[in-house]
């Protein structure tokens, strides 16, 4: 059994409630944290930690943190990104709902961190039903003194608030983030200024993904430099990975960065192999943005090594050969599926989505959403496929924020690694209407188990 | 046409949210006060409703609308009594959303953007919701109804129609 740091109590009947929370040891941090250490050694301690951002990009929070600057009579402000909205990515709804307190918990000791005393929890408005979850979490730990004034006698003031967003995926970048906290459009502010110098109402701002503020929990109770010992390398500690698709087990699963995915996608403690005793055909493993690899490529490297679940050996072979951690959106897909279609679903998300500031992702991901539709539908030409690959390459690098960048990797990827399935599409418009392309050679390397005896 | 005005609570609701903000920042209480209003005045967002919201928190009437216009959630005009949401990324497609919304669409005789003419059910498609390990999924007013089956969909509308009578 894997080593757990955020999930380990998440099972326990009413950890959701304040009572439970402590006597399981919860605000153990904060004491920690409040009492003995000092704002300086929590930073200290998150540095140390190797903790890198969980939202999808993997920067070193402590790092981001030691930006935040500290202009005299200014308040500074601690923003929890709760806008999961990545297709595939559905942990930090898991721990909001589980385990309130753990987060509340973790905005405390973060905001005592970077001397904020007000934080808001942004969280998609879809989520409709979780703010009563958080906000009665932050009533009871207000109640018990961990909240409002002068927090357990240290003198440090804290105020949490919770605002819902209304469906926009580029809310979930840091600075549409900000402006949509201040009523406004989301659209992405241009960098720099960096939210650390100008953020919410222009005062310095730290954004922090749910899963990143929640695991500073366990770095304070358990140091930095314990903290590294569950990963390799530079993922340190544990990551929550949130699995669906064509796999016998769903949910959300916390790992250490330190097992293969072939462990991952196959072993019983995690997604227990691909559903109906089918085979393994692709499969994103960090949410929609990242490139799509096919089985062959997914559990080993083009190297041959072994794949594993870190954010380094899943990057290895770059964009060629690899792909990305990303946000722990997991996507499985077994040999029925069609990398055409699935290609097109996030291109029409992407479009969906784009804010419409930067020509080349506004006009672009509405291109590629035709051109895959026209390839999908049987009307297809072999230039489109090239005419595709043209697009992404003009919208990647070229816009404000990285939804571009998101809505151009899948199309490439899926050009990159399944350029016979697309010219199938094109060469028999007719017969893939009725079927898909199936497994071909994008074989799952794994031997197909046993039949179960009857 | 019932006249858009909060009741005593909900001012209070309104106030209680603008508290959260700095002084003069009130226009960040906006995204907020639309959901609130969109759950009082009919399920969605008419302009006498946003231009109310305008003055209540002292904004000009085009700061609602470029925001209304802009988030999904917010309905621009009239939907059913019911509205169902759903999925259709990625994820979801994978695990049959694609069959769950021609099921919907047989079964209540609407197309995607449409409402029976009882004015009962809306159906729309939506992009990602974070529920993907849970597919296929609709949501339904504040809730997430998952693992749909036909079945699942038959029991949801029947559900609804038993509340409504």
């Amino acid at each position: 059994m894997g080593r757990k740091l955020l999930l380990d109590k998440a099972h326990i009947e009413g950890i959701r409630y304040y009572d439970t929370y402590r006597s399981n040891g919860g605000y153990a941090a904060a004491e920690k944290a409040l009492k003995t250490m000092g704002p300086e050694a929590v930073v200290e301690e998150v540095k140390k930690s190797g903790l890198r951002g969980r939202g999808g990009a993997g920067f070193p929070t402590g790092l981001k943190w030691s930006f935040i600057a500290k202009p005299e009579g200014v308040p500074r402000y601690l923003v929890c990104n709760a806008d999961e909205s990545e297709p595939g990515t559905f942990k930090d709804r898991y721990l909001m709902e589980f385990i309130p307190h753990l987060l509340i918990e973790g905005l405390l000791i973060s905001s005592f961190a970077l001397g904020a005393n007000s934080a808001y929890i942004y969280i998609r408005g879809e989520y409709a039903w979780i703010p009563d979850i958080l906000e009665q979490a932050i009533a009871e730990a207000k109640n018990k003194g961990w909240l409002g004034k002068n927090i357990q006698g240290t003198g440090f003031d804290l105020e949490i608030y919770v605002q819902r967003g209304a469906g926009a995926y580029i809310c979930g970048e840091e600075t549409a983030l900000l402006e949509s906290l201040e009523g406004k459009r989301g659209n992405p502010r241009i960098k720099p200024p960096f939210p650390a110098v100008k953020g919410l109402w222009g005062c310095p701002t730290v954004v922090n993904n749910v899963e990143t503020i929640a695991a500073v929990v366990p770095i304070v109770n358990i140091g930095g430099d314990e903290y590294i010992k569950f990963g390799i390398g530079k993922s340190t500690g544990t990551k929550l990975i949130s699995a669906c698709g064509n796999i016998n087990k769903p949910g959300v699963y916390e790992i250490e960065m330190n097992i293969s995915v072939e462990e991952f996608i196959y072993s019983d403690e995690y997604c227990g192999g691909i559903k109906g005793g089918k085979r393994l055909k692709a499969c994103i493993p960090g949410g929609s943005s990242v490139p799509v690899l096919p089985a062959n490529l997914l559990l080993k490297t083009a190297k041959g090594e072994t794949r594993m679940m870190t954010y380094e050996s899943l990057n290895d072979g770059g964009f060629a050969t690899g792909s990305m951690l990303g946000s722990g959106g997991f996507i499985v897909m077994d040999e029925d599926q069609c990398i055409v279609r699935n290609t097109l679903t996030f291109a029409r998300f992407y479009h969906h989505e784009s804010c419409g500031q930067c020509s080349p992702c506004r006009e672009g991901t509405g291109w590629m959403k035709k051109v895959l539709h026209n390839i999908e539908y049987g009307k297809g030409k072999m230039s489109d496929i090239d005419l595709l690959w043209d697009i992404q390459r003009k919208i990647e690098g070229n816009t404000i924020c990285p939804l571009g960048d998101a809505a151009a990797w899948p199309v490439a990827a899926a050009i990159r690694h399944f350029r016979d399935e697309f010219e199938w599409h094109v060469k028999h418009p007719d017969e893939a209407l009725t079927r898909n392309f199936g497994l071909a050679h994008y074989a799952d390397p794994l031997p197909l188990p046993e039949p179960a005896s009857v | 046409m019932a006249v858009v005005q909060f009741s005593e609570e909900k001012l209070n609701k309104v106030k209680e949210i603008i508290a959260r903000y700095p002084a003069g920042k009130q226009k960040s209480a906006l995204i907020p006060v639309l959901h609130l209003a969109q759950e009082e005045f009919g399920g969605w967002l008419s302009a006498e409703t946003m231009d109310y919201v305008a003055g209540i928190l002292q904004i000009t009437p085009i700061e609602v609308y470029e925001v209304a216009t802009f988030y999904s959630m917010f309905n621009l005009k009239p939907v059913g009594k019911y509205l169902f949401e759903v999925c259709q990324t990625g994820p979801c497609m994978v695990s049959g959303s694609d069959q769950i919304i021609d099921y919907i669409k047989n079964k209540l005789g609407i197309g995607v953007g449409e409402t029976t003419p009882d004015g009962m059910f809306t159906l729309k498609t939506v992009e990602c919701l974070g529920a993907c390990g849970y597919a296929p999924m609709m949501q339904l007013g504040k809730h997430f109804r998952e693992h749909l089956t036909p079945a699942k969909v038959d029991e949801i509308i029947a559900e609804c129609r038993a509340k409504a009578n």
